[in-house]
């Protein structure tokens, strides 16, 4: 059976998916204009990082001192075997662990 | 090539088994809110944004608040006009057909995945690709899951799943970092995310230190073309 989608609710989605790719394809089709060298260059090349390290600090630090340690370690495990689901597991395992010690 | 694609999607999987588990969440918040599958696998497919969701899932009622809702999805996801401009090099030569089509499946989680991958000289337009499609899969299976029978997993804190976005994104990032040279960006983003976090409401935060990481990189001397991986950085 197919419920009834009313057109409100077609009208908001269809807003808010407008935006979404707006906003997803006019990030890489001004990036085509941006200078390729200089100055402008090094900070595109360090935008990845940042915006990375933005996105994820204020949840690692909201978790608290245990949070510096998971991260810690899932960064240290990171560097040294570059696998990415080893050293998220570990960085789980020390939160899983340290809610269980801490209630 | 096809192998590209697959290469992709495999490497989105243990990424997109926690969106699965955090989509069950989102299913059963619409469910409360009354959403149909049909309403969520919309939103799904067009929107396609995690956190832009949840907002708009909270904020579903009888009349929906259609204005305020875009309004609060166009905040949520302003980062993803720096997303967008970090694939510029990705996307290089790439037709604007290319382009318009594959961008719409690009989340947090594939182009963190995919940058990661670029870093080793890897990535692809169709590594990004297939990493979308995995995504959007586990991310319909898990909303819906949760809009039918309640969720994948009833306690996702209890099993530290919400830390599991943390702990990918950490590793992910680390596996983006540049050296010496991003330690001056890197912190600058850090505090600045931190500092927005504690004083504006919504995502501001990844914006705002996302973009000061990029303008802090461009303060450095600029470095010319000859200069080597391993030079010396003057201290500044």
């Amino acid at each position: 059976m197919f419920p009834q989608v009313d057109t409100q609710a077609v009208l908001a989605i269809t807003l808010a998916a407008l935006v979404t790719y707006s906003l997803r394809l006019g990030g890489l089709l001004l990036s085509a204009r941006f200078p390729r060298t200089g100055r402008f260059r090094q900070g595109m090349d360090a935008l990845p990082g940042s915006l990375l390290f933005a996105l994820v600090i204020p949840s690692i630090v909201a978790e608290g001192a245990w949070g510096v340690v998971a991260a810690g370690l899932t960064a240290v495990v990171m560097l040294r075997t570059r696998n990415t689901l080893l050293a998220m597991v570990l960085g789980m395992a020390v939160i899983f662990a340290a809610r269980r010690l801490t209630v | 090539m096809k192998a590209d694609f697959y290469r992709g999607a495999s490497a989105n999987i243990p990424i997109a088994a926690s969106v699965a588990a955090y989509g069950s969440v989102l299913g059963m918040l619409a469910a409360q809110k009354g959403l149909s599958w049909l309403d969520l696998l919309l939103m799904n497919s067009a929107v396609f944004a995690g956190s832009a969701q949840f907002v708009m899932v909270d904020m579903w009622s009888k009349h929906l608040p259609v204005i305020e809702m875009a309004f609060a999805v166009l905040v949520i996801n302003l980062r993803y006009l720096l997303v967008g401009a970090s694939l510029g090099p990705l996307f290089s030569g790439r037709s604007l057909l290319c382009k318009v089509f594959l961008m719409h499946l690009v989340a947090d989680e594939n182009w963190a995945v995919t940058m990661a991958e670029q870093r080793k000289g890897t990535a692809s337009v169709r590594f990004l690709f297939g990493g979308g499609v995995m995504v959007f899969l586990c991310w319909c299976s898990g909303t819906l899951a949760g809009l039918m029978g309640g969720g994948l997993v009833s306690h996702p804190e209890y099993y530290a799943l919400d830390f599991a976005f943390t702990a990918i994104f950490t590793a992910l990032a680390v596996g983006l970092f540049q050296g010496k040279k991003d330690i001056p960006p890197w912190l600058a983003a850090g505090a600045l995310a931190l500092i927005a976090h504690h004083f504006l409401p919504g995502k501001w935060y990844i914006v705002i230190g996302g973009v000061g990481g990029a303008i802090t990189a461009m303060l450095a001397a600029p470095k010319t073309p000859a200069s080597k991986e391993g030079e010396h950085v003057p201290a500044s």
